[in-house]
């Protein structure tokens, strides 16, 4: 131990040296733990599955505590050699086949259908088709006719399909606790209508989430209406208040902005992580990444710049990133606006200071790029860094070509703390008689200072209808289930203002009621149904383009379609009528101090599981956190540096208390993080819900207060001394060497980096710097002693583009939806048995302070000479002519000696049945057309084979070959930013043969000559040589200890 | 001292040749069972809601497959009869007779007949009916002589190595793409010769990689 942390030792100050000097440490790593070399990441490194090895080694060191002897072993291998052989002698099940009684016109059994709908989500509809087997929903796909979707999706309606299917959601309505029926609430609300009539409302409240659908915003209109005194209160814990209060201090109204990142040359994001998460995000995943090809001619590199305190994917993707705590930003922006002159943004900003090169720097590059530059503002940045951008954007001429302004999307723009704040102040003065809350959840994630929870029980009506018997619904005198959108009718907005009809995919599972038919049922108009509400309302609404076309046709279009033509907002022209009050800096953003007790604390929406609305979903929960891999948990994220100071490293549980508001969470050491700041996740510590998202992660919401919601100044950190182990797939799967014992093959093959970056200066000069190293001698040798099979038919391969992939996890979630991946929990995780088929690996490069970060997505590499064919006992792996490494569930017989011997550590394997063959209500969720794996079975990445043979099935009976493109992999159509192509390389005109051939391409430990399918284009960053240096904060004292 | 009896020897000889013998009978009657209609269901008549008679229908009445097994030239399922298929003639003919009451129940209530699957293969196999049409196969070479199956049987095992006879020589089954349907369809003698040049002509290839039917 001794000797290791020597070792450490000099590690470290190697690092501190090399931090001091501006150089960055030219090595890749995986994480803190890589870095640092410590035990976990050498057990990582050495094994597939290391929660094996540490079993072995507790049974070597107490080897009669399970008293399990060497007899008894030899005992039941031989008895389960006997029944493996005696499993397969079972007679197939007797099947019923159950045809239809009068078949539906477009039903081709075994054929599935598309249907158009949207997802209302996050402010905006996302557009998808999804796909129905004989009426079941099975997966979700974009719809490439809709403009925020493109044919693309992002990890939340991946994950939709689950939660339709979700056992755990609400099934029926609930009366005080008890279950009821709707017939019992018609004849309460009966009641409590005749009291509406009788005082128009008075003591009537609607609290809902953020609407943006059309018909649901008329409905309301028409009841508030109807009950003049009643009143209408919307509330989403991470909405986008601050966006609509920045556009109201700039323009004096609310307005809708929009970007155009194809346009854009030169980006600025303001803490806003516009990759991943808020209105438009995959379509500007996609028109970013469309801007990243070096090679192109006509549009050259776009350039990011990224100033934020916890770092995201936008983060990662920037060609210049500086860490800074979120409070600074508002003085950045100052400090930028003032240097592009804006006139009196920066008067007695104090914060300049400490970026001022960074400042001119950009600021130059932005003068130079005006018109074709966009600022964009973080949604949890406060309204005067929005109204900020606004004013830059205005100065730099942006208006009308990077940026678009509309009328806002919201049918009733408010501010949503304020308007709860409204509402708990009724509430608590009495004037309340009934609360209708649809589709919220305000007990769990109202601010802590409202106490929503004791104003609630204060009225004496209390309805509430979500998907979930939720926190709220449990203090309800009425629970109404609510109808997943893909059972229900319904319109929603796209980032730009296009609507698109949400249409039912299924009727409802359970008895759920959607809030456009709630509205319905209040407003007594049950004898319309949503469907006819919906169409109603669009008959006198539809946009003017359409009302020459009959109403029929045009309605069956849109359906079709998905998206309504025409019903994009128009342009809006806005000047930016900023107040004088803009000179006044806010007084919070306190300089960073190394000696403060307190630091501040950031809260953001959770990146897998939001708000909390998506605790449930066990594939949103299992999915790794883009950059720091955790899964199962929020935590306190640190920076290295401020975690040393206050002595903390990873796992340590510690009490956070925020102005006397209190709450335990672990701590994760973030690399990259701003110093004196700590990020902590809202959407976790659920007490009411399903069995898989309750009393997981720290509630954040406890701790979280009205007047600062976002950016909070005052944190204590207090250690306990406990630990709370954190499942984090970070280090899992990490290739490299293992140390002493390492075979001369391997030392070869890990001399070159798994990751390819270069800069786009340096990749003009010499583009085939990926190739740089391979040894002329090794290229001589023939590959193999035996002849290579003649691969003449089709050749599937897959191209991965680091420089477009922007690290987003939708491919991650696809697979699992369209594979039929399994779930293994919180402890299976910690032993590295997560299922992930394709996982995204992490990199950093340079000091922990502010490395650059890379994505690198790993699937199987479906090798030409794979080493896990040749070790497999039974067969149960195989080559196709095709050069698929096809996996063979029904021959495996779990050896795991394939595993073993991947270099790539893409094999998974069932170590127990975590397929869930009990649930009735998840069997229609399945793919159909891939086999639902059992325990014991060895399974991978296969190229979405059903795909490819559905595709050459229907192309041999069309007699013609596969059409470059016709086969997407699930991974492929998901991705937002197209950095997944697959195709046939034998077919030299196809996009993924045109794309292996780029110079930047290159293969994963290509020196141990597996021939992999599966290769990458290099990652080329776009730095601004008249940049500083990248800055680095002086190295902490001590060392990071992670052991 | 001896310690063992002198019979120990025979019964050690007849103890290690009988283990050899009986792991080879053992393996033989587990083979011949594998084998057995017990185990595969070939050629065993499943009971049926309402005994359905493909050789009524299909030879007497000469009934196309395609007639009731409507996606069999489109999807990988062959497709089964709804209720108002069977009912586009029996609300015509036999309307009153007690064998059809289920079909006119269905009819009536809207609730499915649940028929029992004859032809069925495990669920990690993904068969698919189109390709094997279009390729020129016909569905007596499977489904065996339905059209002399008064109730409707399983005509071959459907085991694996059934299904490789024909993967690896297509030509001894393949006919012409216009008789796949014709139930009385028999071989020609030279059946080599013309499955040969049948092979070329439909572009048939001899898919045996796994990931054909597994996946």
């Amino acid at each position: 131990m001794n000797v290791n942390n020597n070792r450490e030792n000099t590690r470290d100050e190697d690092k501190s040296r090399q931090i001091a000097t501006g150089a960055t440490p030219s090595r890749f790593w995986r994480g803190l733990a890589d870095l640092n070399g410590t035990e976990e990441a050498r057990r990582f490194r050495a094994d597939e599955f290391p929660g094996t090895e540490s079993d072995l080694q507790a049974i070597e060191a107490n080897p009669h505590a399970n008293h399990i002897s060497r007899r008894t072993v030899l005992k039941y291998m031989a008895a389960s050699a006997a029944m493996a052989g005696l499993t397969a002698c079972t007679i197939l099940p007797t099947e019923k086949i159950v045809p239809y009684v009068r078949p539906p016109e477009e039903i081709v059994p075994g054929k599935p259908l598309f249907y158009a709908t949207s997802m209302p989500f996050a402010g905006e509809g996302a557009g998808l088709l999804v796909k129905s087997h004989m009426g079941r929903p099975t997966k979700v796909e974009g719809n490439p006719s809709h403009p925020g979707s493109l044919g693309h999706t992002d990890i939340f309606a991946q994950a939709a399909i689950l939660d339709l299917y979700d056992p755990y959601r609400s099934q029926t309505v609930i009366r005080d606790g008890e279950i009821a029926s709707w017939d019992d609430f018609y004849a309460a609300l009966g009641a409590m209508r005749g009291a509406w009539n009788a005082n128009k409302g008075a003591g009537l409240r609607l609290l809902t989430d953020t609407i943006i659908s059309p018909t649901v915003g008329a409905q309301i209109r028409a009841f508030l209406a109807a009950f003049p005194e009643a009143k209408w209160h919307q509330y989403e814990p991470c909405g986008r208040d601050n966006a609509r209060d920045g556009a109201k201090l700039a323009f004096d109204d609310y307005v809708n902005a929009f970007y155009q990142l194809e346009n854009a040359d030169v980006i600025v994001s303001l803490e806003a992580n516009f990759l991943y998460s808020g209105p438009g995000h995959v379509r500007y995943a996609r028109d970013f990444a469309a801007r990243r090809d070096p090679d192109s001619a006509t549009r050259p590199m776009n350039r990011l710049y990224v100033v934020e305190s916890t770092p995201t994917i936008t983060g990662a993707m920037a060609d210049h990133r500086l860490p800074m705590r979120s409070s600074e930003v508002e003085g950045f922006a100052r400090a930028l606006a003032a240097n592009l002159g804006v006139e009196g943004a920066n008067s007695g900003a104090s914060a300049s200071g400490q970026f001022a090169d960074w400042v001119t720097a950009l600021a130059k590059d932005l003068s130079a790029h005006r018109g074709s530059s966009i600022v964009i503002a973080g949604d949890e940045q406060p309204p005067i860094v929005h109204a900020l951008a606004h004013t830059i954007n205005e100065k730099l001429g942006n208006v009308g070509k990077t940026i678009v302004y509309t009328q806002a999307l919201e049918i009733e723009p408010v501010n949503g703390f304020e308007s709860l704040r409204d509402l708990v102040n009724d509430l608590n003065s009495g004037s309340v008689e009934t609360l209708i809350i649809i589709g919220t959840n305000p007990a769990y994630d109202a601010p802590a200072d409202f106490d929503f929870v004791h104003a609630y029980l204060k009225t004496a009506n209390r309805v509430h209808s979500g998907l979930y018997y939720d926190e709220t619904a449990e203090l309800s005198d009425w629970h109404l289930p609510q109808a997943h959108f893909l059972e229900s009718w319904g319109d929603t907005r796209a980032y730009d203002g296009s609507v698109g009809i949400i249409q039912p995919l299924i009727s409802p599972l359970y008895q759920g009621k959607s809030a456009l038919d709630l509205l319905l049922i209040l407003a007594s108009d049950t004898h319309l149904s949503a469907h006819d509400t919906l169409r109603n309302y669009w008959m006198a609404n539809r946009p003017a383009q359409a009302t020459a076309q009959p109403f029929e046709d045009w309605w069956e279009t849109m359906l079709n379609n998905g998206v309504m033509a025409g019903s994009v907002f128009p342009a809006k022209q806005m000047t930016v009528k900023l107040p004088t009050e803009i000179g006044s800096p806010a007084a919070s953003a306190e300089p960073a101090n190394s000696t403060q007790e307190a630091i501040e604390l950031v809260f953001r929406a959770d990146p897998s599981i939001f708000d909390g609305r998506f605790a449930n979903n066990s594939w949103l929960q299992e999915l790794p956190k883009p950059i720091n891999h955790l899964t199962w948990d929020n935590a306190v994220l640190l920076s290295p540096g401020t975690a040393n100071r206050l002595g903390l490293k990873s796992e340590d549980y510690v009490n956070l208390d925020l102005s006397g508001w209190k709450v335990g969470a672990p701590v994760y050491v973030m690399p990259g993080h701003a110093d004196e700041c700590a990020t902590l996740n809202l959407g976790y510590g659920r007490w009411k819900t399903g069995e898989v998202g309750m009393r997981r992660g720290v509630n954040a919401y406890y701790i979280r207060t009205s007047n600062q919601p976002y950016i909070a100044q005052g944190l204590k950190i207090q250690r306990t001394g406990l630990n709370y182990p954190l499942a984090t797939t970070q280090h899992h799967h990490l290739i490299g060497p293992v140390g002493e014992e390492d075979e001369l093959e391997s030392v070869q093959a890990f001399e070159r980096d798994l990751i390819q970056v270069s800069t786009l200066s340096d990749y003009k000069t010499n583009p085939n710097f990926t190739h740089e190293g391979e040894h002329q001698e090794e290229a001589d040798k023939p590959e193999s002693l035996y002849p290579g099979y003649p691969y003449t038919g089709y050749a599937w391969g897959m191209s991965i583009d680091l420089n477009r992939c922007v690290g987003c996890n939708a491919c991650v979630v696809a697979c699992g939806a369209e594979n039929n991946a399994s779930i293994v929990g919180k402890e299976e995780v910690l032993r590295g048995r997560e299922m992930h088929w394709i996982r995204v690996d992490s990199y950093f490069r340079g000091g922990v302070e502010d490395p650059e970060m890379y994505f690198e997505p790993v699937p199987c590499m479906q090798c030409e000479n794979s080493p896990c064919e040749l070790v497999f006992p039974v067969g149960a792996t195989n080559h196709s002519p095709e050069g698929l490494n096809n996996m063979i569930y029904n021959r495996c017989v779990g050896t795991r000696y394939c595993s073993n011997n991947c270099p790539y550590k893409v094999r998974r394997f069932n170590f127990f049945l975590f397929s869930d063959f009990r649930t009735q209500s998840t069997y229609g969720m399945r793919n159909p057309d891939v086999t639902v794996r059992s325990r014991g079975v060895m399974e991978k990445c296969t190229y979405c084979v059903q795909r490819i043979n559905h595709a050459k099935i229907n192309a041999e009976e069309q007699n013609r070959l596969v059409r470059d493109s016709e086969i997407k992999t699930a991974c492929q159509q998901v991705c937002p930013a197209d950095a997944i192509i697959f195709g046939n390389i034998n077919d030299k005109s196809s996009q993924v043969a045109k794309l292996k051939a780029q110079s930047r391409g290159y293969k994963l430990l290509e020196v141990l000559n597996t021939r992999p399918r599966t290769s990458y284009l290099a990652r080329i960053r776009n730095p601004n040589p008249e940049m500083p240096a990248q800055k680095l904060h002086p190295p902490a004292a001590g060392t990071i200890d992670q052991n | 001292m001896q310690i063992f009896h002198p019979s120990t020897n025979t019964i050690s000889r007849l103890s290690i040749y009988g283990a050899v013998v009986f792991i080879g009978l053992l393996s033989y009657v587990l083979y011949e069972i594998g084998q057995s209609p017990y185990y595969t269901e070939q050629n065993v008549p499943q009971v049926q809601p309402v005994p359905f008679s493909h050789r009524h229908h299909v030879s007497q009445l000469g009934i196309d497959c395609r007639y009731c097994h409507t996606s069999v030239e489109t999807s990988s399922f062959a497709g089964m009869p709804s209720t108002q298929t069977c009912m586009t003639c029996h609300s015509q003919i036999w309307t009153n007779t007690p064998i059809l009451a289920p079909v006119r129940e269905s009819y009536e209530t809207g609730r499915s007949i649940s028929w029992t699957r004859v032809n069925t293969l495990p669920q990690f196999v993904y068969f698919d009916h189109s390709i094997h049409i279009h390729k020129g196969i016909g569905c007596t070479t499977c489904h065996g002589d339905v059209g002399e199956m008064t109730i409707t049987w399983r005509a071959t095992t459907l085991q694996m190595t059934w299904c490789l006879d024909c993967h690896r020589h297509p030509e001894e089954y393949v006919r012409p793409r216009d008789q796949v349907f014709n139930v009385n369809y028999a071989p020609p003698p030279n059946q080599l010769e013309l499955g040969r040049k049948l092979v070329r002509e439909y572009k048939i290839n001899s898919l045996t990689s796994c990931d054909t039917c597994h996946r």
